[in-house]
């Protein structure tokens, strides 16, 4: 009973990245119909975006130029990376998607590919092939309970991934800005007429949906201190999976769908031998998409296919 | 591959160009660019000390010019005395007794003509890779790569689904084929010695082809059954679950080697054998395509219900389209075991899938000369560049971005292929310009 309580809270954490960054894949085909396969990328390169400023701070710190609290740096990083990996995202859209806004989806997830593959090229370029290291920012202090050994950083991410979500849904509900993005979800042709800015909307999709990766990467450096430039591949492409099993386009089913990928691998490998992770966690899925061929919270076809 | 002729300058050159080549018959091309090849083949390694070359320039002098830019004027000689002037004056000089012979041959029996096209082909090649190692491999990698991107193509292209299954029925063809060749005709350490006389082997090599590519359209069922229920980004979803399975299946798999891979493949798939699947590839698929298959495959692609409607059975389309594509695909990873001897699963990973998807949507759509031309060029784009080291892994994504940006569905999408047409004479009839089709 303690191991499956230990390992619902690892699954609860590692689920916690898949949902953050399914988020985004979901947000942005919801309203744009594609999938933007760099996501992986910038989630990676989130995390390195939000190193390099943890560090900095760190070093402002350790200078004495800048004296902050551990928990203030780690906010001021979240804040700063997010921002900053929000612009990546945009940019993103401007240069790799907006051109092939008519085109076949098929060309657009090339295009998205391609991107990824600059970005890994490029940070090994810029940073060479060592691994970084991300700072420790806040103490670790484990809390024991009943057995099951819970440290505050899991704590953290958990309360952060599940805030964050939160935090979009209710912009998603509460404002103009995400009132345009749910019109423009239903009706992708019909909305520029009613005078909402289709460009300007998709641009703040994508930075939403980075700034959310960058949270995500910020977390697992937190989590996991090692990074690489890879890290994004296999994060992104089991993201895009999640975000498809809780069905297209729903923020609420992509999250969840994360956390039931979390907990699927984590489960698997507890009972299993862990090499059979991959093969066990996917043929659950498959199972599920030839039960539910829609997800867990879409919608049958009904728009025509802009393939 | 190597008959250029400037085509794309625009203005007075490329009318200079188009008058150059006006009435050239690919027959003529073709015998050019075996002049060119045999030049090379007795005085490349002559020419190249002559001109204080390291050695022959292996892929067009890409392999060292572009990190020794003084070698570069040299190199720009060499192939122009050896590629450039003896194939452009050959098919110039030999236009007209070409013209005859493709007529004769067309008039007569055009499948002839066909297999003549094909053996030049083939000729040019042989003599073009005897020269290295490395060509020989390039080209063996370029032609697999041609029947992976074109089995794609059957699905992605011509049906309209985004299907992300290839790389896992090209593990299970390189699993099957390896198995029945390492365990029938060789002895290895895992499997002991041979089932059957391993001199019976390099005839009995096309079972094993066949196998793999069995075993690729079985385990396609898994994709296609999902396929009746479900399309775009689902089965995507799906077939890339069915991609990592295989991986992590095999993987798992103690009895073949597991993680580390399988391997002791015998040297099978020469140049000959690879080159005689990728022709039975490319034609069955360009005849398949060109059906009443291939047009139930486009009416599924553009809509499903109105197909149905129209009385094609869909099912059966789409089963026939994914079990054909698979077989092609294992075929395909068979021979991928035996050109390099050596198979691992995490070859046919994710970076695989980018690698072919990236082929075929670069080649274009809907089109059997888009995917050779894809193939080939990102292939030999990529050999080209490995001087660049890391930034060739800029280079190729944007360049494969503009493309999309320009070209969204690809540099030569939705073009039937007709050989019949590429091999006939070109001096009668109204005065076309450059010849068609240049890609082979």
């Amino acid at each position: 009973m303690t191991v499956f309580l230990q390992n619902l809270v690892n699954a609860l954490q590692w689920g916690s990245f898949y949902a953050l960054i399914a988020i985004g894949y979901s947000m942005v085909y919801s309203i744009l119909m594609l999938f933007n396969f760099a996501h992986g990328d910038v989630f990676m390169t989130g995390a390195y975006i939000g190193c390099g400023i943890a560090l900095l701070l760190v070093g402002l710190g350790s200078a004495g130029i800048l004296v902050l609290p551990g928990w203030l740096v780690l906010v001021l990083t979240l804040l700063l990376a997010m921002v900053v990996t929000a612009c990546l995202g945009m940019f993103i859209e401007r240069v790799g998607y907006r051109p092939l806004r008519d085109a076949p989806r098929a060309s657009a997830a090339i295009t998205g590919l391609m991107i990824g593959i600059i970005l890994e090229t490029g940070n090994l370029i810029l940073l060479g092939a060592q691994r970084v290291k991300f700072p420790a920012l806040i103490q670790p202090v484990t809390y024991e309970l009943g057995g099951v050994f819970v440290t505050n950083q899991k704590i953290m991410i958990v309360i952060v991934a599940l805030g964050l979500a939160l935090a979009l849904h209710q912009f998603i509900r509460r404002t103009r800005w995400g009132m345009a993005m749910r019109a423009m979800a239903f009706d992708y042709a019909v909305v520029p007429l009613m005078g909402v800015p289709i460009n300007r909307i998709a641009a703040l999709t994508f930075a939403l949906g980075s700034g959310l990766a960058a949270a995500a990467g910020i977390l697992f450096g937190m989590a996991y201190p090692v990074l690489d430039p890879y890290m994004g591949i296999v994060f992104g492409w089991k993201s895009f999976v999640a975000a498809i099993l809780g069905g297209r386009g729903s923020i609420l089913g992509a999250t969840l769908a994360g956390f039931l990928l979390g907990f699927i691998e984590i489960f698997v490998a507890m009972v299993f031998p862990s090499t059979l992770r991959d093969f066990i966690a996917y043929s659950i899925i498959l199972l599920i998409l030839v039960f539910r061929p829609y997800g867990l919270f879409g919608e049958p076809y009904s728009v025509r296919l802009r393939l | 591959m190597n008959r250029r002729n400037g085509g794309t300058d625009g203005g007075i050159r490329a009318r200079a160009a188009a008058r150059l080549t006006r009435g050239i018959p690919l027959l003529a091309w073709l015998l050019g660019a075996l002049l060119a090849a045999i030049l090379e083949s007795w005085f490349g390694r002559e020419l190249a000390d002559l001109l204080d070359l390291p050695r022959v320039p292996v892929l067009f002098g890409f392999e060292y010019a572009l990190n020794k830019p003084q070698l570069i004027p040299a190199t720009l000689a060499f192939l122009l005395l050896v590629y450039g002037v003896p194939l452009v004056l050959g098919a110039r000089l030999l236009r007209a007794p070409a013209n005859a012979i493709a007529r004769a041959l067309a008039d007569r029996a055009p499948a002839v003509s066909v297999l003549v096209h094909l053996a030049l082909v083939y000729a040019v090649l042989h003599l073009w890779t005897d020269l290295s190692d490395y060509r020989l491999i390039v080209v063996k990698i370029t032609l697999i790569a041609v029947m992976l991107t074109l089995s794609l193509n059957v699905v992605n292209g011509y049906m309209g689904e985004f299907s992300c299954s290839h790389p896992g029925f090209m593990a299970l063809g390189a699993y099957a084929g390896s198995l029945v060749t390492i365990v029938g005709f060789t002895k290895s350490q895992m499997f002991g010695p041979p089932l059957l006389p391993p001199a019976l082997g390099p005839y009995l090599f096309p079972l094993a082809l066949v196998i793999g590519g069995a075993v690729a359209a079985v385990g396609a069922l898994a994709v296609a059954i999902p396929s009746f229920r479900t399309r775009g980004d689902y089965l995507a979803i799906i077939s890339l679950a069915f991609t990592f399975i295989v991986k992590s299946l095999i993987e798992n798999l103690e009895a073949v080697g597991g993680p580390r891979g399988l391997r002791g493949q015998p040297d099978w798939a020469n140049l000959p054998v690879v080159f005689a699947c990728t022709v039975l590839c490319v034609g069955v698929i360009n005849q398949f395509v060109r059906s009443i298959y291939g047009l139930a495959l486009n009416a599924v692609r553009d809509n499903e219900m109105a197909a149905e409607a129209m009385t094609i059975n869909t099912r059966r389309t789409k089963m026939i389209a994914f079990l054909f594509a698979a077989f092609w695909a294992g075929v395909a990873g068979v021979l991928f075991a035996h050109v390099l001897r050596y198979v691992n699963p995490g070859t046919f990973g994710l970076q695989q899938l980018a690698e072919v998807l990236a082929m075929m949507y670069f080649g274009g759509l809907n089109s059997v000369v888009g995917s050779i031309v894809g193939a080939v060029s990102i292939n030999l784009v990529s050999e080209m560049l490995r001087p660049l080291e890391i930034w060739k892994w800029v280079f190729i994504p944007l360049l494969l971005i503009l493309v999309m940006i320009f070209r969204p569905t690809g540099l030569i999408a939705f073009r039937e292929f007709d050989p019949l047409a590429l091999v006939r004479p070109r001096d009668g009839g109204g005065g076309r310009g450059t010849p068609r089709g240049e890609g082979r």
